[in-house]
């Protein structure tokens, strides 16, 4: 469903991503890996409309994806997290999952002064949603607390209910469990393998968290100083040379 | 007694006149909230609100219209649309090209935008002041031994009303509505909130034209209080509800509300007590104390530095 050929990113003297291909099939988990600099996060910001890439193309169920404003992208059903939590933090928990709805609502305001039946059938509906997610990450009890007062583990789960509220198609979660204690790790890596069971949905992830990436993957892909090294399945990566080189240095 | 009604009598000057710097304020701070500028212009969108409404009232008078009420509200309808359409067009003219340059570039776009429109209001209507009918008179008055008199007038209670009216809904809108809560959440993350699928230039938008209605409702107000309007009308009612923005906290809509009262009042309490010259020292005064020892106004949150 998303199919990223030889993307390059240049800044000024700088080629941050030099010639990068990713597939990612439907129900699939896709890691980017890599030593600290490789560039992934450049990558996800190609590809979510933050950078216009200077090379490549990114297509999307067969639409070129690169140079459309971040929103459209998102609209079109990818979705990313940052490596920092990135909440409404002075609204509330279940606000940030209805916030998160908005392109799905009738946002004519006219509609919405006058309370019309339809308006509020939508807010209805769009207030089962969020319920829905705050339940299925334990955050239902909190719902009317301002997100900014949750604990760390809470906000970066609040943070995949809200992307999960637009119903999007791809997720790209950037470091999803940097901060994260060793239990919350393993939560957060059921959660990500029933998103993609139960809902359907395909994730690319950049992770540090090698036990996570190896758990939870399909296929793995490792870059380094922006340019791809290699990719295959969590059993080929763990033995494959030219990563563990990169990882390691070499002897 | 008699320092008793005087005191209410300036409080009551004061109120008002801060309440309309208030609705005025809103427009800065909603402006400010959102894309972190100043929007120079929107005194003069106040100002071009005043005159919508004067030329409505002038041509329905004329039409030979004699029901007060409906006059009131065509001639606000007109100025809420003419001004809230200059809000539009000044965000995409002056600040929709511009944003994400450097902060200055969009604060000169914007006060060239403020010059152009009072030059435009200069050749259009003329430079001199014209008059305003007073269409709402009257009041109740209140006095002790026949000595000093209080006056409450229809138009000073108007002015309350409306602006409370305005206020009220605007605190709902932001708080309870679709577009509200993503105004929010634009407001503290745009890019964040641009990523999730909100059309944050439409938000944008929407906060100049909010701004420039109120500003609107505001220009009818003040020019019905003040019997007349001229170009340079926006001038020092924008410069008045920048300052009350200021000092509730640029950002903050209850702070802008504050803000304006705060003002007003200090300014009626100096001309009632002090001098009517020293009005303006005042209230340019508290500005910079503010500055000085609580930057952040009364009501505003401290920056914090984004990662």
């Amino acid at each position: 469903m998303l199919e990223v050929q030889n993307l390059s990113m240049r800044f000024g003297g700088l080629l941050a991503v030099d010639q990068v291909s990713l597939d990612v099939k439907e129900r699939e988990i896709v890691s980017i890996i890599g030593p600290n600099g490789a560039g992934k996060t450049t990558v996800f910001n190609c590809m979510s409309g933050f950078y216009k890439p200077t090379g490549g193309k990114i297509l999307f169920e067969g639409k070129e994806m690169q140079g459309k404003p971040d929103y459209k992208i998102s609209r079109l059903g990818m979705v990313r997290t940052f490596q920092h939590v990135r909440l409404f933090t002075q609204m509330s928990v279940v606000e940030n999952l209805l916030v998160a709805q908005h392109r799905h609502l009738n946002t004519n305001m006219l509609a919405g002064l006058l309370g019309t039946p339809n308006y509020k059938a939508r807010e209805q509906k769009s207030l089962d949603r969020a319920a829905y997610w705050l339940e299925r990450v334990g955050l239902l009890d909190l719902a009317n607390r301002d997100a900014g007062n949750l604990a760390y583990g809470q906000q970066r789960r609040l943070e995949i209910a809200r992307c999960m509220v637009t119903e999007p198609k791809l997720l790209m979660l950037d470091e999803p469990a940097a901060g994260l204690n060793p239990a919350e790790t393993k939560e957060l890596n059921q959660l990500i393998i029933s998103l993609k069971e139960d809902y359907n949905v395909s994730v690319v992830l950049i992770e540090h968290d090698m036990s996570l990436v190896m758990d939870i993957s399909d296929r793995i892909n490792v870059i380094n100083q922006g340019k791809p090294l290699a990719s295959g399945t969590p059993e080929e990566i763990r033995h494959n040379d030219d990563v563990i080189k990169a990882y390691l240095g070499e002897a | 007694m008699q320092d008793l009604l005087y005191f209410s009598q300036q409080l009551i000057n004061g109120l008002t006149i801060g309440s309309a710097y208030a609705l005025i304020a809103i427009g800065y701070t909603m402006v400010y909230g959102i894309i972190g500028m100043i929007n120079f212009a929107h005194g003069e969108i106040y100002m071009i609100g005043a005159y919508t409404a004067l030329i409505a009232i002038t041509g329905l008078t004329a039409l030979g219209l004699a029901w007060l009420p409906l006059i009131l509200i065509v001639a606000l309808l007109c100025a809420i649309i003419v001004s809230s359409s200059m809000g539009w067009a000044v965000e995409r003219v002056a600040y929709r090209p511009v944003r994400g340059r450097h902060r200055l570039i969009p604060l000169i776009s914007a006060i060239g935008m403020s010059i152009f429109l009072q030059n435009y209001v200069h050749l259009a209507q003329g430079s001199r002041n014209v008059g305003f009918p007073a269409l709402i008179e009257g009041g109740f008055n209140f006095s002790a031994d026949g000595a000093f008199e209080m006056s409450l007038s229809y138009m000073q209670i108007t002015i309350f009303v409306t602006t409370l009216i305005c206020m009220t809904a605007l605190s709902l809108f932001i708080s309870r509505s679709r577009t509200g809560r993503a105004c929010r959440a634009v407001s503290q993350d745009l890019g964040m909130a641009s990523l999730l699928g909100i059309d944050t230039n439409r938000i944008i938008s929407a906060t100049f034209v909010i701004g420039a209605a109120l500003a609107a409702v505001a220009g009818l107000l003040l020019g019905m209080y003040y019997g007349s309007v001229d170009p340079l009308f926006g001038f020092i009612a924008g410069l008045k509800a920048f300052t009350a923005a200021v000092l509730g906290g640029i950002g903050s809509i209850p702070g802008a509300m504050l803000g304006g009262l705060i003002l007003g009042v200090s300014e009626s309490m100096t001309s009632g007590y002090l001098s009517g010259e020293y009005k303006d020292v005042v209230s340019f005064g508290l500005l910079i104390l503010i500055l000085l020892f609580k930057p952040t106004g009364l009501l505003g949150k401290p920056e914090v530095e984004k990662i």
